[in-house]
This record gives C-alpha cells, structure tokens and sequence, in this order.
C-alpha cells in the first residue's frame, strides 16, 4: 500500500526581550548557573508574576507577520506538571484563549508554492535546565538545576497538519525562522535552543482522509534533524503498517548520533496538565487600535520583498527567494544597489562570492569584511568596463582582507582592464604566431580551437584584456 | 485600661503627646505575652529583640521632636503566611518550618515604612486552609474569652492576640472568612477589604482569585487607619487594582440616616444559632433607630456558594501548593530512591492532613473528564453568587448578616469532622467568591459570654460605606471596649 505523510510542527520560539516574561531577570544566554534568578522566577512562597509587555508586543507581531488574527480577549493558563526544571510545578502558558490563531505561512516547495495554516501562537515561560552528574537523570549520582532559564519568554507556533513530506516540515520550519528575524522578535540561534520543534507524523493510505495514530519527537533543533527524524519516523511507522501493526501513540526522542527515533513515553503514561485559568493575571484586553499599531510597525516582510525584487529588478523567483530568506542578506542587497549597482550583478555576486565566503569563514552577512558599499562600487567597476568580472574575483579577494576601496585596489594591482586595441592586438598577432596548430585547426573548421587562443590571450595579459575585444579581433583576423 | 489593652489610635495619640514611650509600651506587651501567651498560644514566632529595638528607634525618634506617623512604635503581630525579610514564614507548615524569605511581601514593606514594632509572627491553620486554627503544624491556639474554645480561623493567631493583648493590632488574610470569622469568635474587628484592593505580594498563595489580606484591630477606627496604610496597587500584583485610595479614616462618623441595609433572608436560616441571630437582628434595629433603613433581600445562589468556594479554592490550591516538592527550598525528605519518591515522601510526611485533603480535592477537579462538571460549573456558579449581590446593591448600600452562625466552639468539636467545619464558612464564603469586602464587629455575647460577631457587606471598592456603618454601630455600644479576660484574672 501506498501511504502518504501527515506532519504537523510544534515550534517554540524564544522572544529576545532583555528580561524574563514575569520578573525582570535578565535572559542572557550563557551566564554562570542561578545567577538571573529572583524570588519571582525561583517561584518562592508568596510571589507573584507581572508579565512583560514586550513579550505581548513580539507575540502579537509575529501572530501578524504569520497572517493571523490577534484575538482581542486572551488569558494565562497554569499547565500542571511535576518536574525539578519548573520551580511552582506548572508551566504559565495559555491553553483556550491563545494571543493569536488562524494564520497561515507559504512555502515554495519543488513541486510549487504551498499554504501552511498556523492553527495558534501562544505565550509561555521557559523551564529551567538539570545538570546531572551523568549522562541522564538515571544513572546519575546528583543532578542540579540551573533555573537561569526559568522564566524566559517563548512563543509556541502551532501548525495545522498541512505538511506530507519531511522536506516541507523544513521548509515551513525554515520559513518562520526567516520571518521572525525579519519582525526581530526572536535570535532565532537553534544552537541556543531559541528555535525548536516538536514534530507530530502520522501515515495514512495515499488518498485517505482519516487521520491515522500519530508520534511526537519533541525538541527538534536543527533543520537537517527536522528532516532526518521524520524521515525515519515516516519508514519506522510504513513497516510497522506494512507488517499489519498498530502505530501507538507516543512521543519519542530523536536520537541524531544513531539516527533513528526511540520510544520514550505512552499516551497511557502521557500527563493530565489539569489546565486551569492562571488566578495570578488578569485577561489580556487589546484593542484593533493597539492591533492596527503594531502592525504598522512590521517591516516588509519576506513574501513582499521577494515579490518586489523580481518586479522591480527582474531577479529570478529562485534568487530573490535565497535574498530574501534572511532580512540581514535582503538589506545587504538593498543597499547593494542602492549605492547604483546592477541588480541581477549584485544577486550574483551575493550569491556566490560573498556567500562562499561568508559561509567559509562563518559570518554573518551584517559582519562581512566586504559592506554594501564597497561591493556595489566593485560592481560599478565591471559595468563600467574598468575591470572584467574574472579580475574582480580577484579584486574582491582583496578588499576581503583590506580595508581599501575597489578603485584603490585596482589602481595599486594594476587591474585596470586592458581595452586598447593596438595593445590587445599586439598580444593577438604574437599569440596566433605561437599557436600555428590551433590557428590551423580552427581554419580547418574546428571552431571550438579559439577557446585555447582566448585563453592564451588573457593568460598573457595576466587577465586583464576586454575578454570581449580579444574575442572580436581574433575572429577577425583569423577568418 | 492597662497599656496593653488599648487601641492603637489612643496608644498614637499617647506616643505623641510623650504620656508613654514604645519602649514602655512594647515591655507592657512582651510582659502580657510572658503572662498569658502559655494559654492563647497566638505566636509562632516572637521576635523580642527586634521589637525592643524598633521601640527604643521610635523613642528617640520622639524625643528628638519628629513627627511619628500611625503605627510608628505601636507593636502588633502579622500572620504567619505574609513573607518577612529575614523572619522564619512557616505558614504554619512543616514543610516551611525552616523557610525564612529573602524578600518582604509589599503589605510588611508598606507597614515598615511607618516603623511600627513587629511583635512577630501569629499562628494559623496550616497553609491558611480551616476555620479553627487547629490545622496549624505546630500548636493550637486558644480563644481568649474561653481558652477551651477555638478562636476561629485561619487567622485565629492574629484575632487571638489582638483579643488577649498579646498584639495591639494584627494582618490576617482572608479566602473565605479567614479574617472575619476569627475576629467574630474572638471579639474583635476584622475586614477582609475588596479583591484587589490591597496587594497579595508576599502572602502565601491558598486560592489566588480569593485571598486578601487585611487588619484585625480592636475598634473601627484602627482598621480604617490599617486600611490605609496598606491599600493600593502595587506593581508587582496584577491583580491588585489600580483604583485611587480615600483616606478611609473620613468614614468614620456616625451617620446612617437614610443607608439602606439589606437583609439577605438566605442568610438567617437551617443552622444558624438562635442567640447570634437574636444579637445580630438587635445590632441592625439599633442601625435602624439610629436612622438607617431595613429591607429583607434575597441572595438565592447563597446555597450553592459553599459547594463552589470548595471547588475553586481546593483547586487553586492544588496547583499553589505544588511547588513544596522538596527541590530547592523547604523541607525534604533524604534517602528517596529516584525523584519522584523523593517529592511523594516529602508532601506526604511535610504537608498535613487538611491540606492534602484541599489538594486531592483541587487535582480531582481539574483533571480531565471532571474539569468541566466540578471546576468550570463552579466559576459558572461563581459568576450567579457575584450576580445577586450586584442585583442586591441596585437597592440597598449594605448587606448585614452574621459572621459566623455560631459563637466559638470548643477545641476538638468538629476537627474530625470536615464538612461539619466547611459549613461554618457558609456566610462569609460568598464575598471572597465576589471579591467584595466585608468587616466583622462586636455585638453582644451568648449567654456563656462568647463574642458574637456582625458582618457588614458592602460593594466592590466601597470600604468607606463599610466604616461608617461600623463605626455608627461600634460607637453606639461599648463592645470594643470590653477585654477578655485572661491570666486568672
């Protein structure tokens, strides 16, 4: 049989607010344990939580930057667990008046664009982490908790079931990522644990539209992972059905080093959150007037400003989408040919050169070596003629490791493209009398043979002849 | 009337006037409390030094010519689950018995700017949970008028001191009488003010959506001066209502020509006690010679109150209380073989046998499957119970009832029997479940001399309605005067 994929994701989010969703801890990442803690996130007798506006302002934000609507009356709700890592014993997060619900995301899979509904976006507070003298709260001696994270805000994003394919779970999960950086709501660093997903899979017979059992692997921070885990899971749960068995509810754990997904707790075992309203904070009145606000506020978002890279400067679906998939590399660009360089220039040039070494030398593309100015001047230099595109690879190796303009560069190296023709020709007349055998091949009808005479031309200009006159006069005088 | 035994407002105005001094004052107390604490057993904790030292701070203070404010150098005593820096906060549990705050809960560091003496910290039912003070961890305490009688609860350490001398004043808090009841069994004043009104920063959550704190004093003048000092919105409790404060001291004058008072019919039915009805219907024709007018209303969800407070308190409870696991502060039982035995054994042996009652209660009706016949049936019923008074108060300015149906019982008389004990709450339950303030005030005695206590209902905010009627009654009778007495006196 046939089965086809029924993937829903989980994302949490952690907001970048300077303080904790409700004490004015300070939610930096890294600092010595128990060192951003008050009564309030340590959950003392007696204390009481007074949430964060911000954490509102960014989770209405991306409630609007993910198409949703902002729900004018909203709560808190206590979910009840008991775990060392939460200090009162239930996790502050909204259960049936969630901040925002209904919106939607749109991928460009391979096989087109595709909607993603966004069931829900809701406010909560981070746990608190245990460090075990082991390797797992079993076999160890002790465990600590470090409640530094305690209290931090996360929005939760929950998607609707849309997604059949491993490939479209990262592409939605990569999507939000790209557009709660570009609304600036969240670092986004999935190496932090800013970003991460549970994924919920279920299979069912290709054409079928009853749900079948569902699992969920929890904590999934790395796009390769996201895909990777439910590939497995997928096949996991085809030769489960394949063999005539049952899918059993469950959540499982993903284990990255082995590669497969491991079964970790039953619905049987599963917890009862015994929700309850959050006594402790009042209802979260806002208004369309507040709403409106916030959403003059939003920057172009990455669907428009793809859209106005291809309408505006003629850029390929593909490339404006790789530009605009981080609001930092779209800004680069914009600035880019804001300084008055050709734009399809510019996407290549982002594209490749910068990327390549953005990438090699892990920085970002706010900190390249090579700023929008200095690139859009460099491309200015080709489109004027000054330098071919072939010397301003190596111009552009240059100003990656100094300081100096493009101009400078090319005025000091010498680059500046040969387009004399007198000094072309010279060069031509003495390379076609060097290469009798390829002269005579390309006579002969091999016409392939003036590659090699090109080559041998620029070679010997050490790259800087117009590769276009050199062109033109060998044809010329060879025909 | 020894120093001991006066109110505050006449202790200020002594202070003032250099007739005494703190120091003598608080010595008069601590001496009361050598003498008769034995029998009332009011305190957990008596911070002795503490308190002479903040007297003798006052003294000088006075002597140097400054001007003192209220409470400044007056010594009372703060219930036991209101957080004090650096002073043990048991809430009356063994699971705190060892708990001492890194912070103040905003009702002491209010208190505390006025520099008052803090005498220390009084007894309760264990997580303020009952409505005799037995339920404390540590010891009974003891009503004043009759050391073989209870002195209500929770705050029957609070009410007890106040009553015996051993605190001229005291905070309770109050989720469903815990004020009013112990003040009504012990003869003294207590109000629990609107939800809202005064932070619950620092006090020990029992049922959020219903706690409130507020004084226990000797007359109406002392609470409306408490009143004042600790009303107001505080940041750092949503909840807390961001409503401008009146001085609640200008509702003290004796008019209450042409107030119209309620009488809730539901109220003075199946249970009650003949001589508190027979009192408290003397106190309203007093009111009513004195020019206020009487109307018989009616509250019909009053029934249904009890049931639903032991819905939505047990299970806010539940989840209050879920934070003693034994992880980080409090007490913890070692030797547990993996973590979950060591937060099972440590609530099981820590935590007492009403409050886990409260728990198991709460955790049934929120889990799923019950959630929605027990817990969002009960906010329904809420929601009815808030509705009849917001009807009543279309006619009438305040509602009068009992306190409690029946004068302080005898220590031991209903402990063994819970439901028997739920029911004395049956008419101060129905505020907190509104979030309206009431106050409880003497008037008269059973015929074994037993306080017997009047509750006055007011609206949403409107405490100084509260007062003056208070007041109006207190000043037309000499109950606040009376002592009890102690000492085999």
């Amino acid at each position: 049989m046939s089965y086809e994929a029924v993937i829903g994701l989980e994302i949490h989010s952690e907001l970048k607010t300077n303080t904790k969703i409700f004490c004015g801890c300070a939610t930096s990442f890294g600092a010595e344990h128990n060192t951003h803690v008050c009564p309030v996130c340590l959950g003392l007798p007696g204390v009481l939580p007074v949430l964060n506006k911000r954490v509102l302002e960014f989770a209405i934000k991306a409630g609007l930057a993910l198409n949703c609507k902002i729900n004018n009356f909203s709560k808190f709700d206590r979910k009840n667990y008991y775990y060392p890592d939460l200090p009162k014993n239930w996790q502050t997060s909204q259960y049936d008046l969630p901040i925002c619900e209904h919106g939607y995301v749109d991928i460009e899979t391979s096989k087109g664009r595709k909607r993603i509904r966004v069931t829900r976006i809701h406010m909560e507070e981070d746990a608190g982490k245990l460090v075990h003298s082991g390797n797992t709260i079993k076999d160890s001696d002790t465990s600590n908790v470090d409640y530094n994270r305690t209290g931090v805000p996360l929005i939760e994003i929950v998607s609707e079931p849309d997604m059949s394919t491993p490939e479209e779970a990262r592409l939605y999960m990569e999507k939000v990522k790209s557009i709660l950086q570009y609304i600036d709501v969240s670092n986004c660093r999935m190496e932090e644990g800013n970003l991460r997903a549970d994924l919920n899979v279920s299979l069912r017979p290709r054409g079928s539209e009853v749900l079948g059992t569902r699992t969920e692997m929890k904590n999934i921070n790395s796009f390769k992972a996201v895909e990777e885990a439910l590939s497995y899971e997928i096949e996991r749960q085809e030769e489960v059905l394949e063999d005539g068995g049952h899918i059993i509810q469950e959540t499982r754990t993903w284990d990255p080093d082995r590669g497969v997904t491991l079964s970790m707790r039953s619905k049987e075992n599963a917890h009862d959150y015994r929700y309850m309203p959050e006594p402790d904070l009042v209802p979260i009145i806002t208004s369309d007037e507040e709403i409106e606000a916030f959403r003059k506020t939003l920057p172009e978002l990455p669907d428009a400003r793809q859209a106005r890279l291809e309408s505006e400067y003629g850029l390929s679906s593909y490339d404006a989408g790789i530009i605009t998939s981080s609001r930092q590399m779209a800004e680069y660009f914009d600035a880019v040919v804001a300084g008055g360089a050709d734009a399809k220039l510019a996407a290549n040039w982002i594209m490749g050169d910068l990327s390549k070494n953005l990438n090699a030398e892990g920085i970002a593309v706010e900190a390249s070596p090579v700023d929008a100015k200095r690139l859009g001047e460099m491309i200015a230099l080709i489109s004027k003629g000054t330098i071919s595109s072939k010397i301003a690879k190596q111009v552009f190796e240059e100003m990656w490791q100094s300081p100096d303009s493009p101009e400078k560069i090319v005025k000091d190296k010498g680059l500046v493209q040969i387009t004399d023709t007198k000094a072309i020709e010279a060069i031509v007349d003495k390379v076609i009398a060097d290469n009798p055998k390829a002269v005579e091949e390309y006579r002969g009808g091999k016409k392939k043979a003036i590659g090699s005479l090109v080559g041998q031309v620029m070679k010997q200009s050490k790259g800087k002849a117009n590769p276009q006159m050199v062109n033109e006069l060998l044809t010329k005088k060879l025909d | 009337m020894k120093l001991f035994e006066k109110p505050a407002h006449v202790l200020h105005d002594m202070l003032v006037n250099k007739e005494i001094t703190s120091l003598e004052l608080t010595e008069s107390v601590l001496t009361r409390i050598d003498e008769v604490e034995g029998e009332v057993q009011a305190y957990l904790t008596v911070t002795r030094e503490e308190a002479l030292a903040q007297a003798k701070a006052v003294d000088e203070k006075i002597a140097g010519g400054e001007a003192i404010s209220f409470l400044e150098g007056i010594p009372g005593a703060i219930k036991d689950n209101i957080c004090t820096k650096g002073i043990k906060t048991t809430c009356a549990s063994r699971i705190l018995q060892k708990f001492v705050p890194p912070y103040d809960a905003t009702v002491v560091s209010k208190l505390n700017a006025q520099q008052p003496v803090v005498l220390g910290k009084t007894n309760l039912d264990e997580f303020a949970m009952g409505g005799s003070t037995e339920n404390s961890a540590y010891h009974a305490t003891h009503n004043p008028w009759n050391t073989a009688c209870v002195p209500g609860g929770s705050s029957g350490g609070s009410a007890a001191a106040v009553a015996a001398g051993t605190a001229v004043w005291a905070l309770g808090s109050d989720t469903g009488g815990s004020i009013r009841q112990p003040a009504s069994f012990c003869g003294v004043v207590g109000m629990k003010p609107t939800y809202g009104r005064v932070s619950r920063y620092g006090l020990v959550a029992y049922a959020s959506s219903l706690d409130q704190i507020g004084p226990i004093t000797r007359d109406v003048t002392d609470c409306a001066n408490i009143l004042n000092i600790i009303a107001g919105r505080d940041e750092m409790d949503s909840t807390s209502l961001d409503q401008p404060v009146p001085d609640f001291t200008k509702a003290l004058v004796q008019d209450v020509k042409g107030l119209k008072i309620g009488l809730p019919k539901e109220y003075f039915v199946k249970g009650m006690d003949a001589e508190v009805e027979a009192a408290v219907k003397a106190a309203v024709k007093q009111l009513e010679a004195m020019g206020a007018e009487v109307a018989e209303i009616s509250l019909p969800n009053t029934d249904y109150a009890i049931s639903t407070y032991y819905l939505i308190a047990p299970a806010e409870a539940a989840t209050n209380l879920a934070r003693y696991d034994g992880v980080s502060y409090g007490e913890r039982v070692e030797g547990a073989a993996d973590l979950v035995e060591m937060m099972t054994k440590t609530r099981t042996q820590y935590l007492g046998e009403e409050v886990k009652r409260r728990i198991m209660i709460g955790n049934y009706a929120l889990s799923a499957g019950y959630y929605d016949a027990y817990y969002l049936k009960a906010l329904k019923v809420r929601r009815l119970v808030k509705e009849d008074y917001d009807r009543a108060f279309r006619d009438v300015d305040v509602i009068i009832c009992p306190t409690a149906p029946s004068v302080a019982y005898k220590l031991g008389e209903k402990i063994d029997n819970p439901l028997e004990m739920y029911l004395q709450d049956a008419c101060t339950v129905p505020l907190n479940l509104a979030g309206l303030p009431g106050i409880s005030v003497p008037c008269g005695y059973n015929r074994e001399n037993m306080p017997i206590g009047m509750q006055i209902i007011g609206r949403a905010l409107d405490e100084e309605t509260l007062l003056r009627v208070a007041y109006t009654y207190e000043q037309s009778q000499s109950y606040h005067e009376d002592r009890a007495q102690l000492g085999g006196k």
